[in-house]
Parts: C-alpha cells; sequence; structure tokens
C-alpha cells in the first residue's frame, strides 16, 4: 500500500510541475506586451519600462520561469496591482467560501444523485426510470447561472425568504441563510450529474456474471445491489465525481457572480476585468494546486474501494 | 422428438422431473420461443448431460430451472418438479431460498463471476450466512473446509485474498466450493469447463464427479463437447433449436442413436485414436441433420510434396514481450512467449501446433507473419528471409502468407460489405483494377461455398461458420501459399467445424497451400494434420508425423496432454488418476534470466523430442 | 458464451445497398430512445430561427428607443424591451446566431483535432499514448471554464477567439472519447488481418477504424456542442463574450441581472432560451448514445 502511496505523489508532483509549467507558458503566449496592455495605448514609454520592470517582465525568460517556479512553490506570489496586498494573502481569504461552497453542493449531488441513480438502474425502463433520466437530463442542462437565477428570482425575490445578496454574519442561521440557495443551485446540477453516472455505472454492472452468480446462490435481491453491485459501480463513480470537481469549481464562480458571495470566482472576475497580472498568475496556481489535490485524493480513494489496485 | 419418459435409473424418485418447459423472449415487442416444450428428468445421483449447440436452448433451460432470467422480458411454463414441488409455482423469495440452498449453478467463465472487490472468503460464506443462518465465525469455519475440499492449496490464506490473484482453474473451483456450501441436491454446471485448458478440464471434471460422490448430489451438465459428455454423463438429452430431439442412456446415445440430428452431431466429431493406421488426414463424414443421408468424399491421398524445398523454414526463432513498470517505465520483466522454435513446412503439408494457453502458440504464428516482431532467429519463406525484408518487401511477401483467426465475429470489419472486404487487398496491392477485382469475388465466393450476391451484404448478417468461410475467401484473394490457421475453427459449432474443415482441406488438395494449423484441440488435430508439433512454455517439446506424435509420445507433457483429452466413446471412461492441482507455470520471467539451452533427440522418420529429465 | 436470447440463425435479409444500411441504422438509432426526435426537431427549429433571424425579428436589434425602455411584454415588444429600448424577441434571435456559429464552429474544429489526437495516441500506444493521455487528463481536470475565461481575457474578446479558446479547451474531451474505442477496435482481428494482407497504417487508420468510432465520436459531438454553446453564455456574461452592442445571450443576462429586480423577464427569457437549446442537444445526444451502447438498452 505504502508503495502505491509513494507512487501517486510523485506523480502528483510531476504533474504540478507540468501544470504549472502551463500556466508560465499561457500568460506569456499572449501576443501584445502585457504591460502595455495593462497600462493601456495612452500610456508612456517610462511608465511601461517601469511596469515591466516591476512584473519582472525585462529578465530573460528562464529567469522568470525560475523565480515563478520557485515563488510558486514558495507562497511568494506577487503583489496584486490593484489591492497592493500579496496575492496569496487575498487569495487565502477567499478560499474557504468556495470551498464550502463546492464541497457542500457535492455532498448535496451524492445524497441525492446516488439512490436515485441506483433507482433508476434497478427499474431500468419503466417510468421511474425515464422519470429520473429526464429531469437528470434537464437538470444539467442548466446553465449554472441560469439556475442560480431563477433560484434568486423565487426564493429571494418574489418569496423573501433568503437574501439577495449572500454574505455570512455570524450566526449558524446567517451561514445557512447565505449558503442554501447557492449549494442549492450547484447542488442540483451536481446531483444531475451523479445521477446519471450512478444509474450508466449500475447498469453496467448489473449486466456482469458476478452478479448473477449471487443472483443464483441465492443471495436477497437488495443485498446483490448494495453490496455486490453497488461497490463495483463506485469505482467508475469516483472517477466521473472527481472529474466532475473540475466542473464544478467553474461553475461556482458563476454562481458567486449570481448570488454576490466572495470566494475565487470573484477574485478571479475582478482581476480579469482589471488586468490585474500577478494576481491573475496567482489565481491560475491556485486552481492548479486544487486540481492537482482533488487528482491524488480521487487516486487514493481507489486505492480504497477496488482491490486490485492495492497490490499493484 | 421423443415423448416417453426415458427409462430411471433406481426406482426412486427422480431429484428433478421437467415437464413440457416452454421459455419465450420478447425482443422488439415480439415474443420467440427459445425452449419449446422439452421434458426430461434427472434422478438421484446421476449426472445428465444436456448438450446442443449454439442456440439450442440449453442454457436458457437451465436459466430457466434457476428462475435466473429476467423477469421483464421471458416467459417460463410447464412444470419444474423439484423433489415434487414445482419451482414455477413459487414466489421469488421462495425461489430465493431455492438457489444455492437446494440448486446451485456454476457458469462458463471463471474469469468474470467471481465479484472483484470481495473477498473469496465471503463470497463463499454468503451462502451460509444466507441459507444456514451461520454468524461469520463459523461461516468462515465452514469455508475453509469447503476449500479444502475443492483441494485449493494453502486453503487458510485464501480466505482473505481477491478473486484477481487466481487462475481459471483456481477460480472455477472457488465457484464449485460457493455452489456446494449448502450441500444442494443438484448442481447445474452451465459449460463449466469450456474456457479451462484441456489439463485443467479434467482436473476440474474429476473434481465434480468425485464431489458428486461425497455428497450423492445430481448433476445436470450442459455441455457441447461430445467427449466430456463420453466422460461423465450416465444420461444425455440432446437439444436442437429448443426441442430435445433424443435422449438415452449415454452409452445407448453414443452406440446407436437414432435421430438424424444425433448421427450428425456424433459424425462431425472427431475422436482421439480413431486415425489410427490411417496415413493421410482425412474429412470428416457428413450427415444430412433433417434427412440422416450420409455424404464421404473420398480421400485423394496424402497433399504433402515432401520432395520439394520446404515453403517455410524456420530456424531458433525467438519472441520475446517486454513489461514495463513504474513511473519511468522501464523493463521489468520479459515474457519469454517464443523460445528457440524450430520446424519446416512444405507445400501442402499442415503442421499442427498444439498447446495449452500461454505455450507461445499463437505468438509464433504471428511472429512468422511478422504481425509481432521477433527478437532473433530466421523465418525463411519461399527462399526470403522474412525478418530481413523492408517495408516494401514486406507487404509484397505477406501477398503470400496469409492467416485466418479465431474470432469470426470480429475478423470482419462491421462497416464493410464483405464483397468489399475481400476485394480490399487486390485493390490495395494494385493486382487488379475494381471491375476485375469484383468478378474474382464472386469466384472467390463460390469457391468457399457461398453465392456471389452474398457480396453486397454486411458481416452481421452471417453465421459464425459463413463468417469463417468469408475469411478464408479474402485470405485466398492474394493467392497465398501459406495459410496460417489460428485457431480458426475454435469457436464454431460442432458441425460447422467439421464442414469447415473439410473446405479447408479441399483447398489444400487444389491449391497446394500450406497449412499451420494452431489449436488446443488435439482431436481436431489428430484428423487435419500431416505433422506435430507440440508446445510448452514457447518451446517445442516434441515434433514429428502425426501417428508417431499420437501412438508413440515420447515427451512427458504430451503424454499428460493427450491422456487430459476426453475422448467421445462411451464405455471409455478413464480410471480415475489421483486429483492433481497443477497450474501452468509463467512465462514471464525477470531481465537477467537466460533460458536453457535445450538438447534434442532425434527418433526417426522426423519424430524430434525435446531431452527430459526422466525422473522430474 | 451463454446468452439468454434468442439465437442469430443463417442468413437474413439484406439491405439493398450500403447507403441504405447506414440510412436505416441511423434511423433506428434515432428510435430507440424516441425522445431524440424531440431533441433534433427543437434543436433545428432554433436554427431555422437563427437563420431566419433577419426576417422573423421585428425590429433592428441595435435599434435604442430610450422611450420604450424596460417595458414589460406587450403585444408590440412579445418579449418587452431592454434598458436601452431594444427589442428582447429580436436581440434573442440574433443572439442565437452567435451561439450557434460560436458552438458549432469551435465543438467542430476540437471533434476533428481532438479525434486525430486520440486517434494517433490509441493507436501508437506506448510512450506515445501514455505521454499525450497525461497531458490531455491535466487539461481535462482543469476547470474548462476557467481556463476558458482566462483564454479570452489573454486573446482579447472577439468571436475568432472565443472559438479558439472554446475549441482549445473542448480538445481533451474528443480525445478522451476517440482512443478508448481506437484501442477496443485496434485488438479486433479485422485489423491484424489488414496488417496481414499488407494494409498501411493509415490504410487501417481511416478506411478501418474511423467508421468503427464514429458514432462514440458523434454522439460527443452533439453532447459537446450543448457544453459549448453553455461556454460561450458563460463567457458572455461575465463579460468575455463578443463585445456589445452585438447581441449575445449570455449579455442579455448580464444586462437583465443588473436590472433583475424590476424587469426579471430580461434575465430569464434569455436563460430560458439557452437552457432549452442545451436541453434539445442532450436529448439528442443522449438518445443517440442509448443507440449505439447496447448495454444501457437493457440487453445483456
Amino acid at each position: 500500500m505504502t508503495t502505491f502511496l509513494v507512487r501517486r505523489l510523485a506523480f502528483a508532483c510531476v504533474t504540478l510541475f507540468a501544470t504549472l509549467t502551463l500556466v508560465f507558458v499561457l500568460v506569456r503566449i499572449v501576443p501584445g506586451d502585457p504591460a502595455q496592455l495593462i497600462l493601456g495605448d495612452q500610456a508612456s514609454r517610462e511608465a511601461i519600462d517601469a511596469l515591466r520592470q516591476r512584473l519582472g517582465l525585462d529578465l530573460p525568460l528562464f529567469k522568470q520561469y525560475t523565480v515563478f517556479l520557485l515563488g510558486a512553490l514558495r507562497g511568494d506570489w506577487g503583489v496584486s496591482m490593484v489591492s497592493g496586498q500579496p496575492v496569496i494573502g487575498e487569495v487565502l481569504r477567499v478560499l474557504p467560501w468556495t470551498i464550502e461552497l463546492t464541497v457542500l453542493s457535492l455532498v448535496i449531488g451524492i445524497l441525492l444523485g446516488v439512490p436515485a441513480g441506483v433507482y433508476a438502474a434497478i427499474h431500468r425502463n419503466r417510468f421511474v426510470d425515464y422519470a429520473v433520466r429526464i429531469s437528470s437530463l434537464l437538470g444539467l442542462s442548466f446553465p449554472p447561472f441560469v439556475s442560480a437565477i431563477i433560484l434568486l428570482l423565487v426564493f429571494a425575490i418574489a418569496l423573501p425568504w433568503f437574501p439577495v445578496i449572500s454574505a455570512r454574519s455570524g450566526s449558524v442561521a446567517a451561514w445557512y441563510q447565505s449558503i442554501a440557495l447557492p449549494a442549492i443551485s450547484l447542488g442540483l446540477i451536481s446531483a444531475a450529474y451523479v445521477t446519471r453516472v450512478t444509474r450508466s455505472a449500475m447498469l453496467e454492472v448489473l449486466s456482469e456474471d458476478y452478479v448473477r452468480t449471487a443472483r443464483a446462490k441465492g443471495v436477497p435481491w437488495n443485498v446483490v445491489i448494495w453490496r455486490h453491485a453497488l461497490r463495483n459501480a463506485l469505482i467508475p463513480i469516483i472517477t466521473v465525481v472527481g472529474l466532475y470537481l473540475g466542473i464544478l469549481i467553474g461553475n461556482s464562480v458563476l454562481t458567486e457572480i449570481v448570488f454576490s458571495r466572495p470566494g475565487l470566482g470573484k477574485l478571479l472576475i475582478g482581476a480579469l476585468n482589471q488586468r490585474d497580472y500577478p494576481m491573475l498568475q496567482g489565481m491560475m496556481v491556485i486552481y492548479t494546486l486544487i486540481v492537482v489535490l482533488v487528482n491524488l485524493l480521487t487516486d487514493l480513494s481507489y486505492g480504497f474501494v477496488d482491490p486490485r489496485v492495492k497490490l499493484k | 422428438m421423443s415423448g416417453a419418459a426415458p427409462p430411471r435409473l433406481s426406482a426412486q424418485l427422480p431429484i428433478l422431473a421437467v415437464r413440457n418447459l416452454t421459455t419465450a423472449f420478447r425482443v422488439d415487442d415480439q415474443w420467440i420461443t427459445v425452449v419449446k416444450g422439452i421434458s426430461f428428468e434427472i434422478g438421484q445421483r446421476e449426472t445428465v448431460a444436456i448438450v446442443g449447440e449454439s442456440g439450442s436452448g440449453k442454457s436458457v433451460t437451465a436459466l430457466s430451472i434457476m428462475g435466473l432470467l429476467p423477469a421483464a422480458n421471458s416467459r417460463v411454463s410447464g412444470e419444474i418438479l423439484l423433489d415434487g414441488r414445482d419451482l414455477l409455482k413459487l414466489s421469488e423469495n421462495r425461489m430465493r431460498h431455492v438457489r444455492g440452498n437446494l440448486i446451485s449453478m456454476i457458469f462458463q467463465e471463471p474469469m468474470t463471476s467471481l465479484n472483484p472487490v470481495l473477498t473469496l472468503g465471503f463470497q463463499i460464506a454468503e451462502a451460509l450466512i444466507y441459507h444456514r443462518g451461520l454468524d461469520r465465525a463459523q461461516a468462515e469455519a465452514e469455508t475453509l473446509r469447503i476449500l479444502e475440499r475443492v483441494r485449493i492449496p494453502s486453503a487458510a490464506s485464501r480466505l482473505h485474498e481477491y478473486p484477481h490473484r487466481l487462475s481459471g482453474g483456481m477460480r472455477q473451483r472457488v465457484m464449485i466450493a460457493m455452489a456446494l456450501a449448502c450441500k444442494p441436491k443438484l448442481l447445474i454446471a452451465d459449460e463449466p469447463t469450456t474456457a479451462l485448458d484441456v489439463t485443467i478440464q479434467a482436473e476440474i471434471l474429476e473434481l465434480i464427479k468425485l464431489l458428486q460422490d461425497e455428497e450423492g448430489m445430481s448433476v445436470a451438465f450442459i455441455t457441447h463437447d461430445m467427449g466430456v459428455v463420453a466422460e461423465i454423463a450416465d444420461r444425455t438429452v440432446v437439444m436442437l433449436n429448443g426441442n430435445a430431439v433424443e435422449q438415452a442412456p449415454t452409452a445407448e446415445l453414443f452406440a446407436s442413436p437414432r435421430e438424424p440430428y444425433t448421427r450428425a452431431l456424433l459424425a462431425a466429431v472427431p475422436r482421439l485414436g480413431s486415425m489410427k493406421g490411417r496415413p493421410a488426414p482425412q474429412r470428416f463424414a457428413i450427415v444430412d441433420p433433417v434427412t440422416g443421408a450420409v455424404e464421404v468424399v473420398p480421400d485423394a491421398g496424402s497433399t504433402a510434396a515432401v520432395t520439394q524445398r520446404p515453403v517455410l523454414e524456420v530456424a531458433h526463432l525467438v519472441t520475446r514481450f517486454d513489461i514495463r513498470s513504474g513511473v519511468l517505465s522501464r523493463v521489468s520483466a520479459r515474457v519469454h512467449a517464443v523460445e528457440d522454435i524450430s520446424f519446416s513446412l512444405h507445400a501442402g503439408e499442415t503442421l499442427a501446433l498444439v498447446g495449452e494457453s500461454g505455450c507461445g502458440k499463437s505468438t509464433t504464428g504471428r511472429s512468422i507473419l511478422r504481425l509481432v516482431e521477433p527478437v532473433s532467429g530466421t523465418v525463411v519463406f519461399e527462399g526470403q528471409d522474412v525478418r530481413a525484408l523492408d517495408r516494401a518487401g514486406l507487404r509484397a511477401a505477406r501477398r503470400r502468407m496469409q492467416m485466418i483467426f479465431q474470432d469470426p465475429f470480429a475478423s470482419l470489419n462491421p462497416r464493410k460489405t464483405v464483397g468489399g472486404a475481400i476485394a480490399e487487398p487486390m485493390i490495395v496491392h494494385g493486382l487488379l483494377s475494381r471491375s476485375a477485382a469484383h468478378a474474382r469475388v464472386s469466384e472467390l465466393l463460390r469457391r468457399v461455398g457461398l453465392s456471389p450476391d452474398m457480396a453486397s451484404r454486411f458481416p452481421h448478417e452471417f453465421s459464425g461458420g459463413q463468417r469463417q468461410r468469408l475469411c478464408i475467401a479474402r485470405a485466398l484473394a492474394l493467392a497465398p501459399r501459406l495459410l496460417v490457421a489460428d485457431e480458426a475453427v475454435s469457436a464454431l459449432d460442432v458441425s460447422i467445424k467439421a464442414q469447415v474443415i473439410n473446405l479447408m482441406m479441399d483447398l489444400q488438395a487444389d491449391m497446394g497451400l500450406a497449412y499451420l494449423f494452431i489449436s488446443h484441440d488435439i482431436a481436431v488435430v489428430e484428423r487435419v494434420s500431416h505433422r506435430i508439433a507440440v508446445m510448452y512454455l514457447g518451446e517445442i517439446v516434441e515434433i514429428g508425423p502425426r501417428a508417431a506424435i499420437m501412438e508413440n509420445p515420447q515427451h512427458p507433457y504430451t503424454k499428460r496432454l493427450m491422456a487430459a483429452v476426453p475422448v467421445p466413446e462411451a464405455g471409455r471412461r478413464r480410471l480415475r488418476r489421483g486429483l492433481s492441482t497443477t497450474e501452468i507455470p509463467s512465462p514471464v520471467h525477470d531481465t537477467s534470466y537466460v533460458p536453457k539451452p535445450r538438447l534434442y533427440r532425434e527418433l526417426g522418420q522426423g519424430h524430434v523430442v525435446q531431452a527430459f529429465d526422466a525422473n522430474a | 458464451m451463454s446468452a439468454a436470447g434468442p439465437s442469430r440463425g443463417a442468413l437474413r435479409v439484406a439491405a439493398p445497398s450500403p447507403f441504405a444500411y447506414f440510412a436505416s441504422a441511423t434511423l433506428k438509432a434515432f428510435n430507440t430512445n424516441k425522445t431524440s426526435w424531440i431533441g433534433l426537431a427543437v434543436f433545428l427549429i432554433v436554427v431555422a430561427a437563427a437563420i431566419l433571424a433577419p426576417v422573423l425579428a421585428p425590429f433592428d436589434p441595435n435599434d435604442q428607443n430610450i422611450l420604450e425602455k424596460l417595458r414589460a411584454p406587450t403585444f408590440e415588444h412579445w418579449l418587452g424591451t431592454d434598458s436601452f429600448g431594444r427589442d428582447t424577441l429580436s436581440r434573442l434571435l440574433y443572439g442565437a446566431r452567435i451561439s450557434l456559429i460560436i458552438g458549432v464552429v469551435s465543438t467542430f474544429a476540437a471533434m476533428v483535432i481532438g479525434t486525430a489526437i486520440g486517434m494517433l495516441a490509441g493507436w501508437h500506444g506506448g510512450r506515445l499514448d501514455t505521454v499525450t493521455m497525461q497531458a490531455m487528463d491535466v487539461l481535462l481536470a482543469f476547470p474548462s471554464l476557467i481556463l476558458g475565461l482566462i483564454l479570452v481575457a489573454m486573446l482579447g474578446p472577439s468571436m475568432v477567439n472565443i472559438i479558439i479558446a472554446i475549441a482549445l479547451t473542448s480538445i481533451p474531451p474528443f480525445a478522451r472519447i476517440a482512443r478508448a474505442p481506437t484501442i477496443a477496435v485496434k485488438e479486433r482481428e479485422f485489423v491484424d488481418a489488414g496488417r496481414a494482407l499488407g494494409y498501411s497504417d493509415t490504410r487501417l487508420l481511416i478506411v478501418h477504424i474511423l467508421p468503427n468510432i464514429l458514432p462514440e465520436v458523434l454522439v460527443m459531438g452533439s453532447l459537446w456542442l450543448a457544453n459549448a454553446i453553455r461556454t460561450e453564455a458563460s463567457l458572455a456574461f461575465v463579460g468575455l463574450g463578443v463585445k456589445p452592442p452585438t447581441a449575445t445571450w449570455g449579455g442579455m443576462i448580464r444586462e437583465g441581472f443588473e436590472n433583475i429586480l424590476d424587469s426579471y423577464w430580461l434575465a430569464l427569457v434569455p436563460g430560458v432560451a439557452i437552457l432549452i437549446v442545451i436541453f434539445a442537444l442532450n436529448l439528442l445526444g443522449d438518445g443517440l448514445r442509448d443507440a449505439i451502447d447496447p448495454k444501457l438498452k437493457g440487453e445483456a
């Protein structure tokens, strides 16, 4: 088991390294001079040069790369051009908001989606199945900002049950008030994805030979479903959920805008609109770290669920 | 169709009495009857074989008895009396108590029939927990006992292992353990040994027989292999298209079959040892399954052109596959698939490569055609060293040596018409224009016994045997001299197998084709080959004329192989050997392994044996 | 193989020609799941409406009329007007063009490039495959919306750049979806037979493998088109869509969001429009996917 862990960690480091390099390249392949883009067409030569020096763009490319890489790993992600504060500080300040929204949405998605998917698979091609399939298809067709807007319109504007602007203010009730609508908005979409993958994974597993063996042994049907079938279905479900987290993080950006919630999304949009160059770079680093961490967790959970993986 | 109930072995009531069983499936809103009112009985301690080709309904019969068919799309009617109780009248809950408890079933594919995420011990103990109400500790103790009874080595450590660590033969033993845990009265075995090597098959059959004696249970054994039937069955039911066409005690069935279909089936089954005294390969006699008319094509004598230079000369061929592992994909081990193989093949001659899985026979065929690249050795085809050819040279050489594969369903591109597939090689090599190619396609189709107007159809519209003929037609398009048949008939039904083999032998006589016939089915090999080479772990352990190998095998592996083959002659049940649990060793070695040099002994007339330690 | 179903017997009646065979196969695929017809119909209606926008739109979409601003739906303006007095219905119709063009072009480009990458990786295997797929995996895991946002922000929000950005983030899924069946088909014996018959690798890939993986790729294409349209709308919502005053659905929602308390229809209408198109495409793609995957249909 430890060799497996070590190998996954090593691989995660390689991925981190590669993605950071990709970030570096991405930010620099932009046509035109970044400093000029930031300052605009009217800026003077001196202002542009000063900015270039400040951003470290006048150094040779390889030096920029090492500075960037070391800085990223040490936690020195530069200073925001808009606020003057260190980038990493700003990021860490809003990170918990995004994490709690993402995690809660995923939990809602799994709690709703897995049972729905299993239920639909068992009653394949009957009415329940069709209903679940259509509604989950509808659920994941919602652009996240549309579902957010609809929820906002209905539950915050038409019926004043929830605040229009969602920012916590101390108590549990306030926290619940501010996170409920955004989490439900994302959670329903997540549930749709999880339902679909659970259903197809269960259908696949239910047609396997070992399920037939279990039935031939006289094992009760519900035990066949939950112990024999679902455990095997978890493997592809975990894969898809891991991939889906990337989509979820992207969606949370849009949700944060609609509900005026602080988070990485708002920070990113602000950086994009104001051309806050160091902030953008820092944002990409944090996203990379999150992605690598999620991949690592996914890989590790395979180790728990699939005995074939453990003993490799 | 036999209407009267067959005579019973004992005066006791039969364990299972099936009366007028009819099973239908709904496909695209239509009901299709798959089992059409069959009746048979299984007595106490009796083994009944249900035999038939694909589509005969034998598996569906078993699943109907167990109640494992999907309720939504299937309808089962008739009576299934287990000890007098009609199973079809039971509720699903009660039926569940019958399954695994009074009647158990084991299936064909051991590799996929065990749950990969649950331990072996648990999967066996489960039946005990649900049917006998044992707690975990008691169930575990009982499981250990059962594992030892099915002769699994180091049973105690296996309890907590997962299925992926076991080979096919071992997994089938675990399946048997699971099935017998609650001491059922009837065991239904659906082709349990079809996916196993012949030596492993022999062990599993022995095991089933032994356990049957110890437990006093009855066995319903479903198979298509008449040899297995002769080995183990007291009585036999022959099924065709959902009907039970004949049932009789096995000895009687083999000695004097009454129905034309039974006679056709038995005529198409090669019997090991039946070629004694015949010098040349022999076609199968084809019995018409409807009329019973017998058609025998007289042999024209041996087609082998032994006086000329061999078409193919293989010397010291070595093929290995690298296994890479680790983050940097370093080579950590090698599969020694083919080690130092040498043989020659003349025009018009059939050399059979026989052996069990992993022996390297398939890889040898592919190495000769350079579908995989050998590591060293020479392959001289029509005087040219194939290994030394460049891409253009290889392309030209490939026109003259072709291959036919095992799976007729995967051997044709489903998106191309069969006419297009057969014409393609000629067009690609620029041999003929499109119109001329199509004329040749018609000719080839006729040659393999199909009609030219089939050219515009797609592969899925043909049966397995027809597809194999199409593959032969495609291979013949370029007028090859050598044809490598890699288990080409293994996936076909018994009667179709015989017809395709007859076709291949006709083509050999007409065109002077040389065949490298790769197969694990020794009985078939005995009929078609001039010479046989026996392979084991990548090496040829014995090679020689067919008669010499069959009647005078020298190498211990050859002897073991021959002894394991079930013979389709009732009354020829083998003496029981002691049960062994041999596993075929793995051809994977680490990078430092150097294979030992081998010595060979020549016994005259081309019969060569690898030197072996007589005491080992 | 123990098949719990009726057997395949001898020859059945054949189709008259290869073209008729493919046509009937496609028809059968659509008929497997009747909802795919609905999806196709709705999508085609939207496409028709977009093409006929100049004919159907009652007003010029950029025609400002301050007197008429922020009107609720009336007889004259079926879907009301926005804060500049522009007719919502007309903007909706013209916005459909943007969404469809960007969606279709970017998806098609990604499909071609991604499929090629996936096929080559699957075919050659070994190091090339491992390295390519690691790269694709890394890109796949990264939130594609974020990547798209950053790309568009860097390149500048023009139609071409948006197409490029969406296409780039769409390539990894296509590479994945093309690679798996390529590997499966590569193992089938007709490919080996082709090699034994002397066919070149290129021929095998294009003539033999590609037609066999095309169904999966096309299904993914229709599903991903839905995704591309959603991404475009998201970009526009965030302010990185095609620059105003051009009407885009996402942009309309963005502007409508500013007035959400009073004129809720401005944000709601384009939102529902996007939802309908995406849902229709998902119905279509999903129905087709059921047709090509026998296990999901309920067969063994």
